[in-house]
């Protein structure tokens, strides 16, 4: 394993119940790489990153990961207790060790300084994006991984929030893991997208295309350039229950 | 005031002020059943400990321990959901302790002081128990504070920051089944989560952070212990449903007392 490699997955499967959830998926991330997984719902998507984070053992396959590899994770969402009184400030205080930045600098790289005392119920569901980038950032992460970022967040909001983690990514010199749907948005600044479907579809560099007018008229130039359209040209098709079909040539 | 009255507040006072931070725990992560579950089988350690002659608390806190392991066990094999499996062990282990209470006829017990709590038989000896088991619980949640807070919030999110998750859900339980365990004389098995949930609940309303939930929690505890207490003294009403009374008061109170000022302008 190479130094700026940061995960190595080889082959990772896993069955839940009678349903074969991932099949032989591997993947490398590597430092100041951005990765994305793209796949339709129940694709696995999420499975795999639980994987990669060691929240969830695979049934078989490898996974390589540098020691004391230091990973930022977002997850999807964040629910909090209507009983938990929390603060912005003392959730992110939570994840704090020795060496993190101070709580300010770190608010102000995401700029949510002003939410700092909110109470973590108050904030709406882009704020709490940001909070919850924040507290991922606070690792000091060499790792990034995000699934599904901008959830939640208003179309204007995502061009912003993906153009945030595209700056940390090239501020932090780190590895990104994404899960993300808004492909309009993520492909321009994507170096691999791997296509998940149970197993991997097809994978590589996304192509960049054309810019929509209607995208440009929506978020003006600078986040226009970074629009692009990723055409995957796939070799078969999968039917209902996902199984693989051979595209017939007649 | 004469001495068993001074023994019980100072005992109730103990609990009260591990009960604010522990309960406030119990309230956020929903743990609330869990607590009564414990309870109710404690009620199986005093009438295992009356049949085999043991010491009624090192019994009940066995007992207690006993039944936390096991549920965390059988909640990490997940074959019942855990609101059946907990109801299942609260139920018959409450039903199995009365029935091998009442079988065994050689001593006669306080049933009714077990069950709603009976300050006359706080003892010198209980008091050491419940100091004891107290300062035990304080000292741990004041160590694990913070990755016990952050297990709450988010598991998942913990554990990838390396927090360990599973040894602290299982100290979380241990620590509840304790305080449980010693606070049975002075509250009974049927209210003792109350004391639990009620003052958390009660200082919620008017707590920005979760450590001033947790310290108001053990300042409404002891008041509601303190006021309990006097009408146990005064009127002769069994300990543990005045001051889960009082403590009901407090709630109501932390609702309807900034509602009023609101009203106003």
């Amino acid at each position: 394993m190479d130094n700026s490699c940061l995960i190595k997955a080889e082959n990772i499967s896993i069955q839940f119940g009678d349903r074969q959830v991932l099949q032989n998926v591997s993947l490398t991330v590597k430092q100041g790489q951005v990765l994305t997984l793209i796949g339709p719902n129940g694709a696995g998507k999420t499975t795999l990153v639980r994987i990669i984070l060691g929240l969830l053992k695979p049934q078989s396959g490898h996974l390589e990961k540098p020691k004391n590899l230091r990973i930022g994770y977002m997850p999807q969402k964040l629910h909090v207790e209507a009983t938990m009184p929390i603060t912005v400030r003392r959730f992110l205080e939570l994840a704090r060790h020795k060496s993190s930045a101070p709580i300010s600098e770190i608010l102000e790289e995401v700029q949510i300084t002003h939410l700092m005392n909110h109470q973590l119920r108050s904030i709406s569901g882009g704020e709490m994006q940001r909070v919850l980038l924040a507290r991922a950032l606070s690792q000091q992460p060499q790792l990034l991984v995000l699934d599904e970022p901008a959830q939640g967040v208003d179309v204007s909001g995502q061009a912003e929030l993906y153009q945030l983690i595209n700056d940390i990514r090239a501020r932090h010199n780190c590895g990104v893991l994404m899960i993300s749907h808004d492909l309009h948005l993520v492909m321009a600044k994507t170096d691999e997208v791997v296509c998940l479907n149970h197993h991997i579809c097809c994978h590589g560099r996304p192509e960049q295309v054309s810019v929509d007018p209607s995208y440009l008229a929506l978020f003006g130039k600078k986040e226009a350039k970074n629009l692009a359209v990723y055409t995957h040209n796939h070799n078969h098709h999968h039917d209902l229950t996902g199984e693989v079909v051979e595209h017939k040539h007649d | 005031m004469t001495d068993f009255i001074i023994k019980a507040l100072i005992a109730g006072l103990c609990i009260a002020f591990v009960a604010g931070p522990l309960g406030s725990f119990v309230v956020w992560r929903r743990m609330s059943y869990f607590g009564d579950t414990l309870a109710h089988s404690s009620l199986l350690g005093i009438a295992i400990g009356i049949l085999m002659d043991i010491n009624l608390q090192i019994a009940v806190i066995a007992s207690s321990v006993f039944f936390a392991g096991l549920l965390i066990v059988l909640e990490r094999n997940k074959t019942l959901s855990t609101d059946t499996l907990l109801g299942i062990l609260a139920h018959g282990t409450l039903a199995f302790g009365m029935l091998i209470l009442s079988l065994s006829n050689t001593v006669q017990i306080n049933l009714m002081g077990y069950l709603f709590g009976d300050l006359l038989t706080i003892g010198t000896q209980d008091l050491w128990w419940i100091g004891a088991c107290s300062a035990l619980v304080a000292a741990l949640l004041l160590k694990y504070w913070n990755g016990l807070l952050a297990v709450t919030v988010h598991e998942e999110l913990a554990k990838v920051e390396g927090v360990p998750v599973g040894k602290l859900h299982a100290l979380m339980v241990l620590m509840v089944a304790l305080l449980i365990a010693v606070s049975m004389k002075i509250i009974g098995v049927l209210l003792i989560t109350s004391l639990l949930i009620i003052p958390p609940a009660a200082a919620r309303k008017l707590a920005q952070t979760p450590e001033q939930m947790a310290l108001g929690a053990s300042l409404v505890g002891g008041l509601s212990v303190c006021g309990g207490l006097l009408l146990s003294y005064f009127w002769d009403t069994p300990a543990g449903p005045s001051i889960v009374v009082t403590a009901c008061c407090f709630f109501v109170l932390s609702y309807l007392v900034p509602a009023l000022f609101t009203n106003k302008n």
